[in-house]
């Protein structure tokens, strides 16, 4: 390839004094191919012209000690606005193309249908029919031409498309009236019959199908358009003391960030100042605004509801979770469930074998045909080439996806491809982690019973201070529990782990020992009928722990991982349909058991090791079970990877994007039924545009080559058949678009 | 029957030159490819590459036609959104040896990538 003096913008980082300016520019210039380079120091960025490719300037900045990268990806806002602009200048241009067809098309049908006699007998006719000719070659010239440009190329490139059904019908019309016209005689004389209306009108109809198939078109992107909308399109960056408000695609890592009141979150981020509320809705459907402080991240394209703040950017550009999810949205609209693979077989070879029908057609009229049989023949041939509509069956499977995929990501949940829809909406078994996907995931100090002691907050305060620093769960729901109740932790001593039994250590003076039955044994602290009140604890899918002061037992501080507020009535959705819910848990039984029945859960297995859960997957299949699995994406990872469809529950914009099949950005449950729903609604929406496009086409063919003359004397205008075929495709597009307004929580 | 001969003869046609023909490929050792997406086609629509070449595919779509606007390359699990008059790159390393077909939503616009 000839290099071409292109100009390249790159985006510097670590510039921090103009001085910068001088070296970076001295070190793109002396690149091979750069003819100058010219930095902005006040947005970090340096505009390079040349034949240099962006690699090289990037390395020779990289050169001199500071890093860039190359700024050419325009943000999708504007991709969308400009995509937008091109479809309403397409949209203007194909309507103009319709007007001029049907202002001829539609007063010489109506002609033929009133006179009924497009017949050429006399030189007056021949010279009238003759002008009729020529505008209409102006038709096909002013608004089909693209469909003849279109054929052309694509029969040197050895392919046939939509083009060239059209081309090759409205063509045969034309030149077979132009022959009429021009040499009568080699013509029979009943044959002598013009066509110049049905090449205007299905220029005119399929151009009118185009435009409206566009505007359709349209609202199948909507739910991307949405997402996108919510990027912000510029930041307030903080840079040498002073607020600069740069395009959002030219905020750095590291780049200090204020956000105001109202103003929407630029990139990623952590907090480096200020309190505020984040209203995080649009991405994770969580309705109640999220409290941020120091350290706490905050993510692009999320509303900032109250205070001020200042945040360092630690994802920016395509790298923040928003640009990650429209990216994997955009890529999940575009592929194919399995269903459509046969329709993608069909259409590769759709065109050829329909110009096949065709000269078949056209050859069973003129050796069985009635007189005339030319003219039969013709118009047969025509109207198969045109009433053929690869179109509608190349459509039915993409609209319908773009559409379903657009309503789940609206949902909260993203669909990785169209297999996986596919296969969502044939799950017959569920399987859930415990804790996390039922659960919060985050245990909870839900019961003190006192034994010998009289105060419950002396009892958190040095339980409390005893397990402060350990990383255990149920130690850190202890701590937690005392930070809540506003309790001062103590300083303790002598802190030793007894692995298995639980922990023990000096505070104030007082001998602590908190932990199991066993600890209490082995260090003689009797619990007497206490253990009964553990066991009901247990049964209540609760851990009962023991804490013993100065060698008596001083309480019974029991912990639970609180099942999820809207957990249940979201299984009961999965059951209602059918699906069988199993719980998996690597907890105990009796905890199993109590999680289980709160959760409406009749089947469960407990004391599940993370590989055993693959292997419960795996038995599960053998027994032809189409089975999802559902997890935090971390711990089950080979058990995800092994179901026909993994769903990792994302909390909140923390989301395993990759890990899994679906992703639930929310921790609800709900986002599994919905997913199910909206995959079983958009598979129902291909297999009736499938079908429709399929028996359209089976039953439209035969029927233009004539297939009913014989037993009915019908034989189908090839008009009527450009306005089906234009309307065929606009009829999948609106069909998927009446997805749009499937609600699946109904479902 | 000479009609018939002739229709047969067409048909024979357009299974030679849409089925059979085998079109000459562009051949290319450069990284960069750039293919034009107008009037129907993708030009060039049949691209060879060698085994362990990294190649960037540039798509400069012209066609207004909203059928252009995606190309899906399956059998690496690649779809992209061609913007109108712009240059889309899709970078590729270590593609498989074999034919990779690139095409629109549709099937109309169909292209081939042999790597040898």
């Amino acid at each position: 390839m000839s290099a071409e003096v292109t100009q390249r913008q790159l985006v510097i980082e670590g510039a921090g004094c103009a001085s910068c300016v001088g070296k970076i520019e001295a070190a793109l210039k002396q690149t091979p191919g750069v003819q100058n380079a010219e930095m902005n120091f006040a947005d970090r960025t340096v505009l390079v012209s040349g034949t240099a490719d962006s690699q090289l300037l990037v390395q020779a900045v990289e050169s001199v000690g500071y890093n860039a990268k190359p700024f050419e990806d325009k943000p999708d806002t504007d991709v969308v606005d400009e995509k937008e602009a091109a479809d309403r200048t397409y949209y203007k241009k194909l309507m103009r193309d319709t007007f001029i067809a049907l202002s001829l098309g539609i007063p010489l049908m109506t002609y033929s249908i009133v006179v009924d006699e497009m017949t050429v007998e006399t030189n007056v006719e021949r010279l009238l029919w003759l002008a009729v000719g020529l505008l209409t070659l102006g038709v096909m010239f002013f608004s089909g031409r693209h469909f003849y440009i279109g054929a052309w190329k694509s029969f040197k490139n050895h392919s046939a498309n939509m083009d060239t059904l059209i081309a090759l019908g409205t063509g045969t019309a034309w030149f077979y009236s132009m022959l009429v016209v021009l040499v009568p005689e080699a013509v029979p004389l009943m044959a002598r019959h013009v066509y110049f209306e049905a090449t205007a009108m299905i220029i005119g109809l399929i151009d009118l199908g185009l435009a409206l198939e566009l505007k359709a078109r349209g609202k199948t992107s909507e739910a991307i358009k949405r997402l996108i909308g919510l990027q912000a399109k510029t930041a307030t960056v903080i840079r040498d003391n002073k607020e600069v408000q740069v395009a959002i695609e030219q905020v750095l890592f590291n780049d200090v960030i204020k956000v105001r009141p109202g103003e929407k979150v630029p990139v990623d981020g952590v907090v480096v100042e200020g309190h505020t509320s984040i209203d995080e809705s649009m991405l994770t459907g969580e309705p109640m605004p999220v409290e941020k402080s120091h350290d706490d991240e905050v993510v692009a394209g999320t509303l900032n509801k109250s205070g001020m703040f200042l945040f360092k950017a630690t994802r920016v550009g395509k790298d923040t979770a928003l640009a990650q999810i429209i990216a994997m949205v955009k890529r999940a609209q575009n592929s194919k469930p399995p269903i459509g693979r046969l329709a993608d077989v069909i259409s590769a070879y759709f065109v050829p074998v329909v110009m096949i029908i065709s000269v078949l057609s056209a050859l069973a009229w003129l050796n069985f045909g009635p007189e005339p049989a030319l003219a039969f023949a013709i118009v047969s041939a025509t109207t198969v080439l045109i009433i053929a509509c690869p179109c509608a069956l190349g459509l039915a499977t993409p609209m319908s996806v773009m559409v379903g995929v657009g309503k789940a990501a609206e949902a909260g949940v993203l669909i990785r491809n169209g297999e996986a829809l596919q296969t969502a909406s044939k799950i017959s078994v569920m399987i859930l982690d415990k804790t996390g996907t039922i659960t919060e995931g985050t245990p909870k100090v839900t019961d003190i019973i006192l034994a010998n002691f009289s105060d419950e907050k002396t009892v958190l305060q040095l339980a409390a201070s005893l397990e402060n620093g350990s990383e255990h769960p149920l130690a850190m729901a202890i701590v937690e529990s005392a930070h809540d109740q506003g309790i001062e932790l103590l300083k303790t001593e002598e802190f030793n782990a007894i692995t298995g039994m639980g922990v023990e250590g000096r505070c104030e003076g007082k001998a602590l020992l908190f932990g199991n039955s066993k600890l209490m044994a082995s260090k003689g602290v009797g619990i007497g009928n206490y253990s009964e009140k553990a066991q009901t604890l247990a049964k209540d899918a609760k851990t009962p722990m023991y804490f013993a002061v100065d060698g008596q037992l001083a309480a019974i501080i029991a912990v639970a991982d609180p099942i999820k507020p809207d957990s249940v009535s979201a299984i009961k959705r999965l059951q209602a349909n059918d699906i069988r819910v199993i719980m998996l848990t690597g907890d105990n039984k009796e905890t199993a058991a109590a999680v289980a029945k709160k959760a409406a859960i009749s089947e469960f297995f407990a004391e599940v090791l993370p590989e055993d859960k693959a292997n419960k997957v795996h038995e599960l299949q053998q027994q032809r079970e189409v089975v999802g699995m559902t997890g935090d994406g971390i711990n089950d990872a080979p058990a995800l990877a092994l179901a026909d469809v993994g769903f990792a529950i994302g909390t909140g914009t923390d989301v395993a994007i990759e890990s899994a099949d679906i992703t639930l950005m929310r921790g609800s449950l709900h986002g599994l039924a919905d997913a199910i729903a909206v995959s079983k609604a958009t598979l129902r929406n291909i297999k009736q545009n499938l079908f429709g496009a399929f028996i359209y086409n089976v039953a439209g063919i035969p029927f233009a080559a004539g297939v009913l003359y014989p037993f009915f004397g019908v034989l189908l205008s090839p008009v009527i058949a450009g306005a089906a075929m234009a309307f065929s495709s606009l009829t999948v597009v609106s069909n998927a678009n009446r997805l749009r307004l499937f609600k699946a929580k109904d479902h | 029957m000479i009609i018939n001969i002739v229709g047969l003869t067409g048909i024979a046609l357009i299974i030679w030159w849409f089925w059979l023909y085998k079109p000459d490929q562009t051949v290319t050792e450069s990284n960069e490819i750039l293919i034009e997406v107008k009037n129907g086609v993708y030009s060039p629509a049949s691209i060879q590459v060698n085994a362990n070449q990294s190649v960037t595919l540039k798509f400069l779509r012209k066609d207004e036609s909203p059928c252009s606007e995606v190309l899906l390359i399956p059998s690496l699990d690649i779809s992209e959104q061609l913007t109108l008059n712009e240059v889309t790159p899709i970078h590729l390393e270590n593609v498989p040896q074999g034919e990779h077909t690139f095409h629109c939503q549709m099937q109309m616009y169909r292209g081939v990538l042999t790597v040898v």
